[in-house]
Protein backbone atom coordinates (compact mmCIF):
# COMPACT_ATOMS: atom_id res chain seq x y z
CA UNK A 1 0.00 0.00 0.00
CA UNK A 2 0.87 3.52 -0.98
CA UNK A 3 0.90 5.93 1.48
CA UNK A 4 1.23 9.43 0.74
CA UNK A 5 2.00 12.56 3.50
CA UNK A 6 1.27 16.35 3.22
CA UNK A 7 3.51 18.34 5.37
CA UNK A 8 2.20 22.08 5.64
CA UNK A 9 4.77 24.81 5.35
CA UNK A 10 3.87 25.82 9.22
CA UNK A 11 5.05 22.79 10.24
CA UNK A 12 8.86 23.52 9.22
CA UNK A 13 8.56 27.62 8.97
CA UNK A 14 10.34 27.62 12.44
CA UNK A 15 12.84 24.78 12.40
CA UNK A 16 16.55 25.07 11.49
CA UNK A 17 17.87 23.55 8.14
CA UNK A 18 18.74 20.30 9.81
CA UNK A 19 15.96 19.66 11.91
CA UNK A 20 13.82 20.02 8.53
CA UNK A 21 15.53 17.71 6.74
CA UNK A 22 15.58 14.74 9.93
CA UNK A 23 11.60 15.61 9.73
CA UNK A 24 11.77 15.14 6.13
CA UNK A 25 13.99 12.43 5.99
CA UNK A 26 12.13 10.21 8.86
CA UNK A 27 9.16 10.44 7.23
CA UNK A 28 10.66 9.03 4.10
CA UNK A 29 12.70 6.33 5.96
CA UNK A 30 8.85 5.52 7.36
CA UNK A 31 8.32 4.06 3.76
CA UNK A 32 6.09 7.60 3.21
CA UNK A 33 5.76 9.68 -0.08
CA UNK A 34 5.86 13.31 1.29
CA UNK A 35 4.35 16.34 -0.02
CA UNK A 36 5.73 19.10 1.25
CA UNK A 37 4.00 21.91 0.57
CA UNK A 38 6.84 25.02 -0.61
CA UNK A 39 10.29 24.66 -1.01
CA UNK A 40 13.31 24.01 1.32
CA UNK A 41 15.98 26.78 0.22
CA UNK A 42 18.82 25.82 -1.97
CA UNK A 43 21.49 25.15 0.33
CA UNK A 44 19.67 22.73 2.26
CA UNK A 45 18.62 20.97 -0.74
CA UNK A 46 21.80 20.10 -0.89
CA UNK A 47 22.05 19.23 2.32
CA UNK A 48 19.39 16.89 2.17
CA UNK A 49 21.19 15.00 -0.64
CA UNK A 50 24.22 14.62 1.76
CA UNK A 51 22.14 13.85 4.88
CA UNK A 52 20.37 11.32 2.91
CA UNK A 53 23.75 10.00 1.21
CA UNK A 54 24.94 9.73 5.43
CA UNK A 55 21.67 7.26 5.92
CA UNK A 56 22.05 4.70 3.34
CA UNK A 57 21.92 1.40 4.75
CA UNK A 58 20.28 -2.16 4.23
CA UNK A 59 16.77 -0.71 4.22
CA UNK A 60 17.62 2.69 2.71
CA UNK A 61 18.48 3.31 -0.57
CA UNK A 62 18.07 6.99 -1.26
CA UNK A 63 15.35 9.01 -2.19
CA UNK A 64 13.69 10.53 -5.26
CA UNK A 65 12.72 14.28 -5.01
CA UNK A 66 10.98 17.08 -7.21
CA UNK A 67 10.58 20.55 -6.72
CA UNK A 68 7.75 22.67 -8.52
CA UNK A 69 7.92 26.11 -7.82
CA UNK A 70 6.29 29.27 -9.85
CA UNK A 71 9.83 30.49 -10.53
CA UNK A 72 11.20 27.95 -12.15
CA UNK A 73 10.37 28.68 -16.01
CA UNK A 74 9.70 32.39 -15.62
CA UNK A 75 9.11 34.03 -18.63
CA UNK A 76 11.32 36.96 -20.34
CA UNK A 77 9.12 39.63 -20.13
CA UNK A 78 9.56 42.20 -17.22
CA UNK A 79 6.18 41.43 -16.15
CA UNK A 80 6.66 38.27 -15.75
CA UNK A 81 9.66 38.86 -13.86
CA UNK A 82 8.05 41.31 -11.34
CA UNK A 83 5.23 39.07 -10.68
CA UNK A 84 7.55 36.55 -9.46
CA UNK A 85 9.51 38.69 -7.71
CA UNK A 86 6.10 40.00 -5.29
CA UNK A 87 5.22 36.20 -5.13
CA UNK A 88 8.70 35.65 -3.55
CA UNK A 89 8.43 38.35 -1.14
CA UNK A 90 4.99 37.85 0.07
CA UNK A 91 5.39 33.79 -0.10
CA UNK A 92 9.28 32.90 -0.30
CA UNK A 93 9.73 29.47 0.36
CA UNK A 94 6.01 28.95 0.81
CA UNK A 95 5.14 28.49 -2.74
CA UNK A 96 5.36 25.57 -5.09
CA UNK A 97 5.34 21.84 -4.16
CA UNK A 98 8.55 19.31 -3.28
CA UNK A 99 7.87 15.62 -3.28
CA UNK A 100 10.19 12.79 -2.34
CA UNK A 101 9.58 9.26 -1.70
CA UNK A 102 11.86 6.93 -0.74
CA UNK A 103 14.08 5.04 -3.86
CA UNK A 104 13.00 1.48 -2.51
CA UNK A 105 9.31 2.15 -3.57
CA UNK A 106 9.80 5.24 -5.84
CA UNK A 107 11.37 4.60 -9.08
CA UNK A 108 11.46 7.90 -10.90
CA UNK A 109 9.93 11.64 -10.85
CA UNK A 110 9.73 12.45 -14.07
CA UNK A 111 9.45 16.19 -14.15
CA UNK A 112 9.67 18.83 -17.19
CA UNK A 113 9.05 22.20 -16.65
CA UNK A 114 5.19 21.97 -16.73
CA UNK A 115 4.08 18.35 -15.08
CA UNK A 116 5.36 15.96 -12.95
CA UNK A 117 5.19 12.64 -13.39
CA UNK A 118 5.55 10.03 -10.44
CA UNK A 119 6.91 6.14 -11.14
CA UNK A 120 6.55 3.48 -8.37
CA UNK A 121 8.99 0.62 -8.41
CA UNK A 122 6.06 -2.01 -9.87
CA UNK A 123 6.48 0.50 -12.84
CA UNK A 124 2.94 1.83 -13.53
CA UNK A 125 2.51 5.90 -13.39
CA UNK A 126 -0.42 7.27 -12.11
CA UNK A 127 -1.92 9.94 -14.49
CA UNK A 128 -4.18 11.55 -11.88
CA UNK A 129 -4.38 15.10 -12.23
CA UNK A 130 -4.56 16.75 -8.62
CA UNK A 131 -7.65 19.02 -10.12
CA UNK A 132 -9.69 15.78 -10.46
CA UNK A 133 -9.33 15.13 -6.95
CA UNK A 134 -6.76 12.73 -7.20
CA UNK A 135 -4.58 11.91 -4.25
CA UNK A 136 -1.76 12.94 -6.65
CA UNK A 137 1.00 10.95 -7.64
CA UNK A 138 1.15 13.66 -11.29
CA UNK A 139 0.74 17.15 -10.16
CA UNK A 140 0.47 19.81 -12.36
CA UNK A 141 2.48 23.21 -11.75
CA UNK A 142 1.12 25.71 -9.40
CA UNK A 143 -0.77 28.41 -10.91
CA UNK A 144 1.66 31.60 -10.99
CA UNK B 1 28.46 40.85 10.52
CA UNK B 2 30.02 37.82 11.12
CA UNK B 3 29.39 36.34 7.34
CA UNK B 4 29.40 39.50 5.72
CA UNK B 5 33.22 39.42 7.00
CA UNK B 6 33.65 35.65 5.48
CA UNK B 7 32.75 36.74 2.45
CA UNK B 8 34.89 39.67 2.31
CA UNK B 9 37.49 37.58 3.48
CA UNK B 10 36.14 34.71 0.87
CA UNK B 11 36.02 36.72 -1.97
CA UNK B 12 39.59 38.51 -1.55
CA UNK B 13 41.24 35.32 -1.40
CA UNK B 14 39.28 33.66 -4.59
CA UNK B 15 40.12 37.20 -6.57
CA UNK B 16 43.88 36.42 -5.42
CA UNK B 17 43.91 33.32 -6.66
CA UNK B 18 42.40 34.61 -9.96
CA UNK B 19 45.14 37.55 -10.70
CA UNK B 20 47.40 34.74 -10.19
CA UNK B 21 45.45 33.25 -12.54
CA UNK B 22 45.60 29.89 -10.57
CA UNK B 23 42.01 28.31 -10.60
CA UNK B 24 40.47 25.74 -8.97
CA UNK B 25 38.22 24.10 -11.39
CA UNK B 26 34.92 21.73 -10.32
CA UNK B 27 33.91 19.61 -12.88
CA UNK B 28 30.25 18.02 -11.48
CA UNK B 29 27.28 16.72 -12.77
CA UNK B 30 25.51 13.03 -12.60
CA UNK B 31 27.02 10.00 -12.80
CA UNK B 32 28.08 8.64 -16.22
CA UNK B 33 28.09 11.73 -17.72
CA UNK B 34 31.01 11.85 -19.16
CA UNK B 35 32.62 14.33 -15.91
CA UNK B 36 36.08 11.62 -15.54
CA UNK B 37 36.61 11.73 -19.82
CA UNK B 38 36.40 15.12 -20.03
CA UNK B 39 38.57 15.65 -17.00
CA UNK B 40 41.30 13.14 -18.67
CA UNK B 41 41.05 14.99 -22.47
CA UNK B 42 41.81 18.28 -20.84
CA UNK B 43 44.44 16.77 -18.73
CA UNK B 44 46.17 14.80 -21.66
CA UNK B 45 45.59 17.64 -24.04
CA UNK B 46 47.93 19.74 -21.91
CA UNK B 47 49.92 17.66 -19.26
CA UNK B 48 50.20 14.45 -21.73
CA UNK B 49 48.44 12.48 -18.83
CA UNK B 50 44.98 11.30 -17.95
CA UNK B 51 43.44 11.91 -14.26
CA UNK B 52 41.31 8.78 -13.46
CA UNK B 53 39.81 5.58 -14.88
CA UNK B 54 36.50 5.55 -16.98
CA UNK B 55 33.83 2.51 -16.97
CA UNK B 56 30.68 1.90 -18.40
CA UNK B 57 29.32 1.30 -14.98
CA UNK B 58 28.02 4.06 -12.33
CA UNK B 59 29.86 5.31 -9.78
CA UNK B 60 33.43 4.69 -11.36
CA UNK B 61 34.79 7.49 -9.33
CA UNK B 62 34.28 7.37 -5.92
CA UNK B 63 36.71 9.83 -4.64
CA UNK B 64 37.83 13.49 -5.35
CA UNK B 65 40.60 13.35 -7.99
CA UNK B 66 42.72 16.13 -8.46
CA UNK B 67 45.65 17.44 -11.27
CA UNK B 68 47.33 20.74 -10.37
CA UNK B 69 48.90 23.02 -12.26
CA UNK B 70 47.22 22.57 -15.51
CA UNK B 71 48.65 25.29 -17.61
CA UNK B 72 45.55 26.03 -20.78
CA UNK B 73 46.33 28.06 -23.64
CA UNK B 74 43.26 29.66 -25.92
CA UNK B 75 43.35 32.49 -27.76
CA UNK B 76 46.70 33.96 -27.03
CA UNK B 77 46.15 33.02 -23.23
CA UNK B 78 46.94 31.39 -20.60
CA UNK B 79 45.72 30.31 -17.33
CA UNK B 80 46.72 27.32 -14.79
CA UNK B 81 43.85 25.38 -12.80
CA UNK B 82 43.25 23.41 -10.34
CA UNK B 83 41.01 20.29 -11.97
CA UNK B 84 38.70 19.05 -9.24
CA UNK B 85 36.88 15.79 -10.81
CA UNK B 86 34.11 14.92 -8.76
CA UNK B 87 32.15 11.59 -7.99
CA UNK B 88 28.63 12.05 -9.67
CA UNK B 89 26.16 13.75 -7.70
CA UNK B 90 23.17 11.41 -7.03
CA UNK B 91 19.79 10.68 -4.23
CA UNK B 92 19.78 6.95 -4.48
CA UNK B 93 22.55 4.60 -4.28
CA UNK B 94 21.40 0.93 -4.37
CA UNK B 95 24.17 -1.66 -4.54
CA UNK B 96 22.01 -4.22 -6.40
CA UNK B 97 21.98 -1.58 -9.05
CA UNK B 98 25.79 -2.62 -9.52
CA UNK B 99 24.90 -6.03 -9.24
CA UNK B 100 22.60 -6.06 -12.26
CA UNK B 101 25.45 -4.61 -13.99
CA UNK B 102 27.65 -7.17 -13.36
CA UNK B 103 29.49 -6.97 -10.34
CA UNK B 104 29.56 -9.80 -7.46
CA UNK B 105 27.42 -8.88 -4.22
CA UNK B 106 30.41 -8.08 -1.99
CA UNK B 107 32.02 -5.75 -4.54
CA UNK B 108 28.57 -4.09 -5.43
CA UNK B 109 27.91 -3.48 -1.72
CA UNK B 110 31.51 -1.98 -1.45
CA UNK B 111 30.80 0.23 -4.31
CA UNK B 112 27.54 1.71 -2.84
CA UNK B 113 29.52 2.24 0.36
CA UNK B 114 32.35 4.16 -1.23
CA UNK B 115 29.74 5.72 -3.99
CA UNK B 116 27.78 7.60 -0.73
CA UNK B 117 31.18 8.76 0.53
CA UNK B 118 32.06 10.19 -2.88
CA UNK B 119 29.04 12.25 -3.45
CA UNK B 120 29.02 13.79 0.64
CA UNK B 121 32.52 14.84 -0.51
CA UNK B 122 32.06 16.06 -3.97
CA UNK B 123 29.34 18.23 -1.98
CA UNK B 124 31.72 19.11 0.28
CA UNK B 125 34.39 20.63 -2.11
CA UNK B 126 31.06 23.25 -3.48
CA UNK B 127 32.74 25.44 -1.05
CA UNK B 128 36.45 25.19 -2.39
CA UNK B 129 35.74 25.53 -6.19
CA UNK B 130 36.56 28.66 -8.05
CA UNK B 131 34.32 27.52 -11.64
CA UNK B 132 32.55 24.62 -12.13
CA UNK B 133 31.56 22.67 -15.17
CA UNK B 134 28.44 21.00 -14.57
CA UNK B 135 28.99 17.83 -16.98
CA UNK B 136 25.48 16.42 -18.78
CA UNK B 137 24.85 13.51 -20.27
CA UNK B 138 23.07 14.99 -23.77
CA UNK B 139 21.29 12.00 -24.28
CA UNK B 140 19.56 12.12 -20.75
CA UNK B 141 16.67 14.48 -19.84
CA UNK B 142 18.22 17.33 -18.04
CA UNK B 143 15.56 18.07 -16.34
CA UNK B 144 15.94 16.23 -12.91
CA UNK B 145 16.19 17.35 -9.81
CA UNK B 146 19.52 16.70 -9.22
CA UNK B 147 20.63 18.67 -11.70
CA UNK B 148 18.58 21.60 -10.67
CA UNK B 149 19.60 21.98 -6.80
CA UNK B 150 23.15 21.28 -7.95
CA UNK B 151 22.83 24.39 -10.18
CA UNK B 152 20.40 26.11 -8.03
CA UNK B 153 23.13 25.50 -5.33
CA UNK B 154 26.06 26.85 -7.15
CA UNK B 155 24.03 29.99 -8.28
CA UNK B 156 23.83 30.84 -4.81
CA UNK B 157 27.03 30.63 -4.12
CA UNK B 158 27.98 32.74 -7.57
CA UNK B 159 29.97 30.07 -8.38
CA UNK B 160 30.61 30.80 -12.26
CA UNK B 161 28.98 27.64 -14.17
CA UNK B 162 29.27 26.08 -17.86
CA UNK B 163 27.14 23.66 -18.49
CA UNK B 164 28.64 20.70 -20.78
CA UNK B 165 27.24 18.92 -22.87
CA UNK B 166 28.79 15.69 -23.42
CA UNK B 167 28.61 12.79 -25.93
CA UNK B 168 26.96 14.83 -28.87
CA UNK B 169 28.22 11.61 -30.63
CA UNK B 170 25.02 9.91 -29.78
CA UNK B 171 22.50 10.12 -32.12
CA UNK B 172 19.92 10.24 -29.46
CA UNK B 173 22.30 13.18 -28.25
CA UNK B 174 19.79 17.18 -27.74
CA UNK B 175 22.11 20.16 -26.75
CA UNK B 176 18.66 22.38 -27.19
CA UNK B 177 17.31 20.05 -24.51
CA UNK B 178 19.86 21.67 -22.09
CA UNK B 179 20.12 24.69 -23.62
CA UNK B 180 16.07 25.38 -22.61
CA UNK B 181 16.31 23.75 -19.18
CA UNK B 182 18.41 26.22 -18.11
CA UNK B 183 18.54 29.07 -20.42
CA UNK B 184 20.72 31.26 -18.25
CA UNK B 185 23.51 29.42 -18.52
CA UNK B 186 25.98 29.04 -21.59
CA UNK B 187 26.23 25.53 -22.52
CA UNK B 188 28.87 24.24 -24.70
CA UNK B 189 28.49 20.62 -26.78
CA UNK B 190 31.21 18.43 -27.06
CA UNK B 191 31.95 14.60 -27.58
CA UNK B 192 34.86 14.08 -24.46
CA UNK B 193 35.19 10.10 -25.89
CA UNK B 194 36.33 11.53 -29.21
CA UNK B 195 37.51 14.88 -28.33
CA UNK B 196 34.93 16.70 -30.48
CA UNK B 197 34.75 20.63 -30.23
CA UNK B 198 37.44 21.03 -27.32
CA UNK B 199 38.66 23.58 -29.27
CA UNK B 200 35.41 25.82 -28.83
CA UNK B 201 34.97 24.15 -25.40
CA UNK B 202 38.44 26.07 -23.93
CA UNK B 203 37.21 29.08 -25.48
CA UNK B 204 34.56 28.82 -23.33
CA UNK B 205 36.33 27.83 -20.26
CA UNK B 206 38.38 31.22 -20.58
CA UNK B 207 35.73 33.19 -20.79
CA UNK B 208 34.04 32.06 -18.03
CA UNK B 209 37.58 32.02 -16.07
CA UNK B 210 36.91 36.05 -17.17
Amino acid sequence: MLTISFLPYAEIENLGPYQRIKKILNTVKDKKILILEGRLRREEETELIKVTMEEIDKTFKGIELAVIYPGETVGDTILAKMRVGMLNMLLGDRQGLTIIGPATIVKEIKKDPNNIELLTIDGKASRARPRQGSATKRAKRPSR
Amino acid sequence: MANWFNGFLGKLFSNLFKKRGKLKLGIYGPPNGGKTTLANVICKDWLGEELGTVSNVAHETREIQIKEEVNIKSGGKELTFNIIDTPGIATKIDYEDFMKAGLKEKEAKKRAKEATKGVIDAIKWLDQVDLVLVVLDATQNPYTQVNITMIGNLEARKIPVLLVANKIDLKKSSVKKIEAAFPQYRVVPISAKYGTNMENFYKELFKLAG
